[in-house]
């Protein structure tokens, strides 16, 4: 651990550490554009120069190891003057259109030059202009801004794996592109505009629409996939004007998707926002009262047994918790929460919760993936993968559809034959798996969302104790989920209970006629077609795939507008909080589960959102601790079946059209077009 | 619009190594450690310039990293990075002249009207019937043979106006004019007459 | 003044042929085995007693940057990389070596690896030079052919092997970090440092980056002992050098001389003089573009070598010797280097990137007396800020002549302003 003098004070800091890093431990800030802790060190901006005793010129610190004795100054006369020099150089080809960037208000560039820059311009040469880069439906740039600090490129080569953006052509003429004025492919790229220290990269669908001033910020939890990202909704009036992410270290550190980050303004379009009823075949706007008269008319008297709940896959804990308690009132065993139809069964946690948990991904040394294709299933677990790739000594194997990861991996074979033969030790990658020290394998939704899941995770459930999967403070057995709403669903039993139908046993039973109501909540990705013999009620947000042909609509909330619990892939609750309003007269789920239990006069006597949590944690308790991880007990899960010859195929065909707001999306579907379109097609002639 | 957009290239469509370079790169691929592949971008950029008739389209620069295993826009870095790639056509014969200092110094303004007024074109240009390419070129390490100009694979040094003049000219007859000095003198050896190596006091 | 019996390149002006039988008869490859066989150590200690330092420009310690390679082999590849990529305005030595005498580069690679136990050399050679790396490209295989490369060097039982590589036009390529950018495939952009090559270099391995001329020395150095070289020139300034004579002399050419040879005679004995006589002198740069100018009257006593240039404000360089006579637009001169410096800017750090463009365009105007007189005082304000600021010493390279120029001709950038504004356009150049 070497000891350093700053500024005259000695500090002590961990092997290892830059100049820069023990500086920063030392409370002094050091200005900077292009360092990032979490990129490799470029030291080309040259903003964060300090002075070191002994060292003629003064030094880049984000570069520079810091070492046993140095004498360093971060305030000196030299220092202050490097500083101003660099930031003029930056300045004088940088174009003065603060009041019209994107930036303004959050801008690296803006504030340096607030504390270092200069009063006026010593620069009377004419500033030079950059061309503007396509980059596709996400990323808008205005490279007259650019100042080569290469965050952008270095993102999209190191963490997202993908690399397609380069400096071209040399000297003052360096340029940040990538060449050929096509969309960016990687799924983390809008990262790339947090990044950008100036205004040079911009988020396309939010430019130009706000201020950051006018922005209220709020914190809260995505569903987009079941990751749990933590996110930062910034809204102005009732309306989300763009999504960041927020530092969770263990989560999604602080990258998110672009799913994530851009399918907000789908929660503009194709809005539920008034309950409607089917009459004389048709869909018409009805109130409240109207809807629940409807209600209670087919519901009232109906048996337990002859009606369903199904549940989709962005539904919060809370609303789940009426159901549970509605389902139960109503006498009503056919409840699931696995629209996917996986078969999960729910008795024991660790059967289904990605146990290594996402950090926990960078002390694995193996992991072998079944069924899974986690760049579109789940990006940020498939960005700690690729980062624990980088650290060196992993090696990763896959059964299952090929797919490009963005790191190497063995290809072993594609269905549940080759699982069997690992659990049986006869395939000659069980040698590498009982060979490592901490080997891990994910489980996604391709391999147990079919006939043979849980043969499939009796197969997973036997590699897992037969090489050493479960050792002393390591988990390695994981399952993949996709949907945020999931594990909150298994955890508070919304399964089928005492006699009753998964999902598959409610479709045929709806067909058979002994189902003749089915209360879909947010459940869009079912073969909707099959339940044309019940009266269906949808309750959600969006005119999606559902509604269309339900008989009663109630309008829901999205997740940026209430404040709600999900919990993600790990068992990790979070909590979720309102950013805007429901529009119309669109209410939190739980309360439209309230009011209706009422209505149909088996009132679940829950009556705010403390007395709901209050009962998720006795169904519960490990819900109560938000934010944290309660380790799984280890058990036994699935069930030995026969196996079928069929590859597993991950369920995600589309990443940028996994649900109901990504579906309305504009912005999500000009990415579905364009970047998933084959890359040989030409571009469009739509250049920025 | 943009620089790499508009006013780029034509497109050409698909380019392959020949058989000849094929067998070439073999060679030059051992020199390499196997894990090193990328270490060949310049040769086979050198390569695939010299087939593609003097530039890279997008399609040679997609192929040699392809070949190589390299992220493309490795290659399109590197191929924008140094000086003497193309990344859009130009004339067959390419008519370099330094201009830095030395050069400068010894009449590279001259000689450069030469080659405009032979060429016909201005620096950056090339001739209409696509055989010359006229471009200044940044010291070119003969200095003391200033000013040089290089044409293809040659120098020809000790220029003036019409020394420049005549080795143009033959060009264009389809000539190849002698390299070198156009002085007549060995070398860099003094024009006079060596005052080393004599000798003499043996 | 240097006997003939002391010079090294003895075909320097290739009036024999460059090919190994030739090479022999001028003394190469004589006895290589037995120097190969005394040992690392000694090697280096020889090197080091001889004096010689770096020919590339920065001139340091050829024998203690040797002695930074790693002592003991950890079994994986060491590397001697040979800096051939010479593009330093006024600089044309090393093409010589190549063409005319490419046995003494090859030798010295053989031996220099021998010394820092090197397992592979590559010889970057810049692009523009075709003709040379074809000569050399055929010594190296006559070498391999004759069992004086490859395994089994001469026959001593230690395996290297030599590869050349070309380079495709870039200055920033003889910087040598941008140099073995360049030889993994990638843009020519120098690296951070630390960590230096000696520790992680081509491929993350122990690396030693070196000269043309310094290598081709090394045989030599060698065969006539450290006590010969380090005779010859003043301490620590040691040794024969090629130096290059350009601009306006009446004779231009390449000569090997003795380090620390008085500038005046240099020029007087070798390159037929100045033009029009030593009193139409204006001002010479010394030691490549990169350095600055000094004026005639620092020219008349200094001595060519590291410290007596440093001395005198500039720096030996390359040794190419720019002479420029009272005829020279003096300011233009140093503009079309300010030019050359933003065209090799790599672009990568800031203060280089932007302040090389700047310069140019506040030096052009100078030029023509465009400016305020308050404005020369900001060219060097701006050659301040970028010098000692970047990642390489290009930045300092593209400050120093602009430097040089407002030290001893500032009266002259005046003299221009002040002639424009009271006569119009003419009366400044």
């Amino acid at each position: 651990m070497p000891k350093l003098v700053i500024d005259g004070e000695e500090i002590e800091v961990p092997a290892g550490y830059t100049v820069f890093q023990a500086c920063e431990l030392a409370g002094k800030e050091i200005p900077h554009f292009c360092y990032h802790p979490r990129l490799n060190i470029a030291g080309n901006c040259r903003m964060c120069l300090v002075e070191i005793e002994k060292s003629p010129k003064p030094v880049a610190s984000c570069a520079m190891p810091a070492a046993e004795g140095m004498v360093v100054h971060t305030d000196s006369p030299l220092v202050h003057k490097a500083r101003k020099g660099v930031l003029e150089f930056l300045l004088i080809n940088h174009p003065l259109d603060c009041p019209i960037c994107d930036q303004g208000g959050e801008c690296d560039l803006q504030d340096l030059t607030l504390f270092y820059g200069p009063d006026h311009s010593r620069f009377e040469e004419n500033k030079r202009a950059v061309a503007d880069k396509y980059l596709g439906p996400l990323v808008a740039t205005h490279m007259t801004r650019c100042i080569h600090c290469t965050r952008c490129i270095r993102f999209l080569t190191e963490v997202a794996g993908v690399p397609e953006l380069g400096g071209c052509w040399r000297g003052e003429h360096l340029e940040i592109t990538n060449y050929i004025e096509r969309a960016l492919h990687s799924e983390l790229q809008g990262n790339i505009i947090d990044l950008c220290p100036v205004g040079a990269l911009n988020s396309k669908p939010y430019q130009y629409r706000a201020r950051i001033w006018e922005l209220k910020k709020t914190e809260s939890i995505d569903v987009m996939d079941a990751v749990g990202s933590n996110i930062r909704v910034d809204a102005r009036g009732n309306e989300v004007m763009r999504i960041l992410p927020r530092l969770h270290e263990e989560v999604n550190e602080e990258w998110i998707s672009d799913k994530t980050r851009f399918a907000y303004d789908g929660l503009k379009y194709r809005r539920l926002d008034v309950p409607m009823v089917r009459r004389d075949g048709r869909l018409v706007e009805a109130s409240w009262r109207e809807a629940f008269r409807t209600l209670v008319d087919r519901m009232g008297e109906l048996p337990g047994e002859r009606m369903a709940f199904v549940l989709g896959d962005l539904v919060d804990a809370e609303s789940m918790v009426l159901v549970r308690e509605l389902a139960e009132r109503l006498g009503c065993p056919h409840v699931d929460c696995r629209q996917d139809g996986a078969k999960i069964e729910g008795r024991l946690r660790a059967e289904y919760l990605f146990n290594t948990t996402i950090a926990g991904i960078e002390q694995a040394d193996f992991c072998l993936l079944v069924g899974t294709n986690p760049r579109w299933e789940a990006p940020l677990v498939n960005a700690r993968l690729r980062k624990r790739w980088r650290m060196g000594g992993f090696r990763v194997a896959r059964i299952g559809a090929p797919f490009d990861l963005t790191y190497p991996v063995e290809d072993i074979g594609e269905g549940p034959e080759t699982l069997k033969a690992v659990a049986e030790g006869e395939h000659e990658i069980c040698e590498a798996l009982a060979k490592a020290e901490r080997p891990m394998l994910v489980l996604g939704p391709g391999a147990v969302a079919r006939a043979d899941g849980a043969a499939v995770l009796a197969l997973a459930h036997r590699i897992s104790e037969r090489f050493g999967l479960l050792g002393e403070g390591w988990n390695g057995y994981n399952l993949l989920h996709t949907a945020a709403a999931r594990v909150a669903g298994l955890d508070l039993g919304l399964l089928p209970g005492e006699g009753g139908r998964d999902l598959a046993g409610i479709l045929k039973g709806v067909e058979a006629g002994e189902i003749e109501l089915v209360w879909l909540l947010g459940a869009d990705e079912i073969e909707v077609s099959r339940l044309a013999g019940a009266f269906v009620i949808y309750q959600g947000t969006h005119g999606d795939r559902a509604a269309p042909v339900a008989d009663l609509v109630l309008p829901g909330a999205a997740y940026t507008e209430k404040n709600a619990t999900w919990v993600n892939l790990e068992g990790r609750p979070q909590h979720g909080r309102l950013a805007v309003f429901p529009p119309g007269e669109a209410r939190e789920d739980w309360k439209i589960l309230r009011a209706a239990s009422e209505a149909l006069g088996r009132t679940v006597p829950l009556d705010n959102i403390f007395a709901v949590r209050a009962r998720m944690a006795e169904l519960a308790p490990q819900l109560a601790r938000i934010d944290s991880v309660t380790p799984a007990e280890w058990g036994g899960f699935g069930r030995r079946g026969r196996l079928t010859e069929a590859p597993f195929v991950s369920p995600i065909a589309d990443f940028y059209l996994t649900n109901p707001i990504a579906r309305a999306s504009k912005v999500m579907r000009q990415c579905s077009a364009e970047i998933l379109r084959p890359v040989n097609e030409k571009a469009t002639g739509t250049h920025g | 619009m943009s620089t790499t957009g508009e006013g780029m290239a034509p497109e050409v469509e698909s380019f392959a190594f020949s058989e000849e370079n094929l067998e070439k790169i073999r060679g030059i691929l051992a020199r390499y450690p196997e894990d090193r592949r990328a270490s060949a971008v310049l040769p086979l950029l050198h390569l695939a310039q010299e087939q593609h008739g003097g530039w890279l389209p997008r399609a040679a620069l997609d192929h040699v990293a392809d070949f190589l295993g390299m992220p493309r826009i490795q290659v399109y870095e590197v191929a924008t990075f140094y000086d003497m790639f193309n990344t859009e056509p130009v004339g067959r014969i390419q008519v370099r002249v330094c201009t830095t200092t030395p050069c400068w110094l010894c009449g590279s303004d001259e000689v450069l009207r030469a080659c405009r007024e032979v060429l016909g074109v201005e620096v950056g240009e090339s001739t209409p019937d696509g055989r010359f390419y006229l471009r200044e070129f940044e010291c070119l390490g003969a200095c003391a043979n200033a000013p040089v100009l290089w044409v293809d694979d040659d120098y020809f040094e000790d220029l003036d106006y019409a020394r420049t003049k005549a080795v143009l000219e033959a060009l264009k007859r389809g000539e190849r004019p002698r390299p070198g000095p156009q002085s007549g003198r060995r070398g860099s050896m003094p024009a006079g007459g060596k005052t080393t190596l004599l000798f003499e006091e043996k | 003044m240097l006997h003939d019996r002391d010079r090294i390149f003895t075909n320097l002006y290739g009036e024999q042929p460059w090919n190994l039988e030739a090479a022999r008869k001028r003394g190469d490859w004589d006895g290589t085995k037995d120097l190969i066989l005394r040992g690392r150590e000694a090697l280096v200690q020889e090197i080091k007693d001889s004096g010689l330092r770096g020919r590339g420009g920065a001139g340091f310690p050829t024998g203690l940057k040797w002695s930074f390679m790693p002592k003991q082999s950890d079994g994986g590849p060491v590397y001697l990389v040979v800096n051939a990529d010479e593009s330093e305005p006024g600089t044309c030595k090393d093409r010589e070596i190549i063409r005319n005498d490419p046995h003494k580069l090859i030798e010295g690679c053989v031996l220099a690896s021998a010394a820092m136990g090197c397992t592979h050399c590559y010889i970057y050679i810049r692009g523009e030079f075709v003709r040379e790396a074809r000569i050399l490209e055929a010594a190296i295989a006559e070498a391999y052919e004759a069992g004086l490369v490859g395994r089994d060097a001469c026959g001593s039982g230690y395996d290297i092997e030599i590869h050349l590589h070309r380079g495709a036009g870039a200055y920033i390529c003889g910087e040598e970090t941008g140099l073995l950018e360049s030889l993994e495939g990638k843009k020519g952009q120098p690296r951070l440092k630390p960590p230096f090559p000696a520790a992680v270099g081509l491929y993350g391995r122990p690396t030693t980056v070196n000269n043309v001329e310094t290598i081709a020395v090394v045989p030599t150095i060698l065969r006539r002992g450290a006590a010969w070289f380090a005779g010859l020139g003043r301490q620590n300034n040691t040794g024969t050098k090629i130096f290059c004579i350009s601009g306006h002399v009446n004779q231009p050419c390449t000569v090997e001389e003795e380090m620390g040879i008085p500038l005046k005679t240099l020029i007087e004995k070798h390159a037929g003089g100045v033009r029009g006589g030593w009193d139409n002198l204006l001002a010479i740069i010394p030691g490549g573009s990169s350095v600055p100018l000094i004026p005639k009257s620092v020219c008349e006593a200094v001595r060519m070598d590291f410290d007596s240039l440093r001395e005198a404000q500039s720096g030996l360089g390359t040794a190419g010797v720019i002479v420029m006579d009272r005829s020279t637009d003096i300011v233009r001169a140093i503009a079309r280097l300010s030019k050359f410096y933003m065209h090799e800017s790599c672009g990568q750090c800031t203060p280089c990137r932007e302040g090389t463009g700047w310069l140019w365009r506040m030096v052009t105007r100078l030029a023509e007396g465009k400016a305020e007189i308050a404005e020369i005082d900001l060219v060097w304000d701006v050659t301040k800020q970028i010098e000692g600021h970047t990642i390489c010493a290009l930045g300092d390279a593209a400050a120093w002549p602009v430097q040089g120029l407002i030290r001893h001709f500032r009266d002259e950038l005046e003299r221009r302003i002040v002639a424009r504004k009271s006569g119009g356009d003419r009366a400044a150049a």
